[in-house]
């Protein structure tokens, strides 16, 4: 048999592969994909409408126009930042988007331990192919972070577009002259990294399960 | 044992011992009770054979198949596949060796679903290091030598049953592997798809010299097989050469 090393290349799997497989496998499971994407769309939508519906606020707060500070007091919205009716509300906010996000991971990491017990039969056969452990780390772990990725970018989006909506309709088309673009901005990208590392984190329990059996195992379960 | 060594065919005696269980033992221990489903199994498989192992379920048959497979490791005693002890050997070398030297056939096809077949046959080859465009080539080359070379780009549910089994079958000889197993390779199939995988399987045995190992109770295995051993609780209870096989066929449905 050959030696050690020559035999780590030679069944090592280049990463565009692997990337390749688990983009199909995303792909060809559209619907449930869809499932577990939606999951994450309203987690991320949810913790970017509170984000965007703050800084929205904020801004027509800042623009520091009384007409506006009479409409915002109007609806309810405190001014001072710094009354405790404001700092109860932040807190609220913070609680429900850690509550948001926790669901979120949840989703996300029950998804996929789905998706990796329905496949035992598909990682056995691989595993007998030659397939290492870590190739099918890799391959579950790529196939969360699609997803992942995929859909933070589509929550980030809905929930803009539904906080920008709602403001408008309480406080009109004035909200546009005064919303804080970059920080909404970066309010989103955060957003997108937040989702992508929860779902990395779903991702790799079911990955490392998933990689762990041995091939008769995989084999021998009636899924 | 004692019928094997009565016949001597000169393939038997001349070629290399490709796999040997020596006293294999394996118990699964359930709870309390340990259920022994191997008791001391001494077996050699030579190059280029076609040997089926038969026996009723629970017979510990798919155990020793899949110890020679090195799918599964033996409580007690030695499997050499390739002179290489099995049991020595670390996750590398085992997926080395599962990817080279052994190509699988089950029996329920086992394709990847959301693959075509020739994404299906070119996966080992994948593993083994080939380019893709090598992997490309020697896939479609597979896919034609088992007659689908019309349909490399259909995904399995757009294949029947014995076609996608052909792919199976391709795909075992991704590799050029020195021992194809093949678990029950036509318990999914009907009578004439079934036969059609077994002279495919023999076809391919002639060949290339492979040896093809079938764990099995399908009777058309028989008439292609070079030696049947029959396994029962835990036991190699005979073994029977081709030769007697011939005389034997029209009784063995007596002694099952």
């Amino acid at each position: 048999m050959a030696d050690q090393h020559e035999l780590k290349t030679q069944i090592t799997l280049p990463l565009s592969k692997a990337v390749e497989i688990s983009f199909n496998s995303v792909k060809i499971r559209f619907g449930r994909s869809l499932i577990t994407v939606s999951g994450i769309v309203l987690a991320i939508a949810f913790l970017m409408s509170i984000w965007a519906g703050n800084a929205i606020v904020e801004g027509l707060i800042s623009a520091g126009d009384p007409k506006i500070n009479l409409v915002l007091q109007q609806k309810g919205v405190e001014i001072d930042p710094d009354s405790t009716a404001a700092r109860q509300k932040q807190s609220k906010d913070a609680w429900l988007a850690v509550l948001s996000l926790l669901v979120c991971l949840v989703g996300i990491a029950n998804a996929m331990l789905m998706s990796v017990t329905e496949r035992f039969r598909e990682i056995g056969t691989m595993k007998c192919m030659g397939a290492l452990d870590g190739f099918i780390i890799k391959l579950f772990i790529l196939e969360s972070t699609f997803m992942g990725i995929a859909g933070t970018i589509i929550g980030v989006i809905v929930g803009f577009v539904l906080t920008s909506l709602l403001n408008m309709s309480s406080f009109g088309a004035i909200i546009f002259d005064h919303i804080p673009l970059s920080q909404i901005l970066g309010d989103g990208l955060w957003a997108i990294a937040i989702g992508s590392v929860l779902s990395l984190i779903g991702g790799i329990l079911p990955a490392y399960r998933a990689a762990k059996m041995e091939p008769v195992d995989a084999m021998s379960l009636e899924v | 044992m004692a019928m094997e060594e009565k016949t001597e065919t000169t393939v038997e005696t001349e070629a290399a011992t490709v796999v040997r269980t020596q006293d294999v033992k394996k118990v699964y221990v359930m709870g309390e009770e340990q259920i022994h489903a191997l008791r001391g199994v001494d077996l050699e498989v030579t190059q280029g054979e076609y040997l089926s192992i038969m026996g009723p379920s629970g017979s510990g048959k798919s155990t020793l198949f899949n110890m020679v497979g090195g799918l599964d490791k033996p409580t007690e005693g030695k499997v050499y596949i390739d002179d290489v002890d099995v049991a020595q050997l670390d996750a590398y070398e085992l997926a080395w060796l599962r990817c080279r030297k052994i190509g699988y056939i089950f029996q329920s096809y086992n394709l990847i679903p959301v693959m075509t077949a020739l994404e299906n046959v070119t996966l080992p080859m994948v593993f083994a290091g080939l380019t893709s465009d090598e992997a490309r080539d020697k896939g479609v080359e597979l896919l034609t030598q088992v007659g689908l070379g019309e349909r490399v780009m259909h995904k399995p549910f757009e294949l029947s049953g014995g076609q996608q089994q052909r792919v199976a079958v391709a795909r075992a000889f991704a590799n050029d592997p020195a021992i194809i197993l093949a678990d029950e390779p036509t318990g999914n199939l009907d009578l004439n798809t079934g036969r059609e995988i077994i002279e495919l399987l023999r076809q391919m045995n002639t060949e290339s010299g492979v040896t093809v190992i079938s764990a099995t109770h399908d009777h058309k295995m028989l008439s292609v097989s070079d030696r049947v051993v029959w396994v029962r609780d835990g036991r190699v209870d005979r073994v029977i050469d081709r030769d007697e096989l011939k005389i034997e066929v029209g009784t063995i449905d007596g002694h099952e």
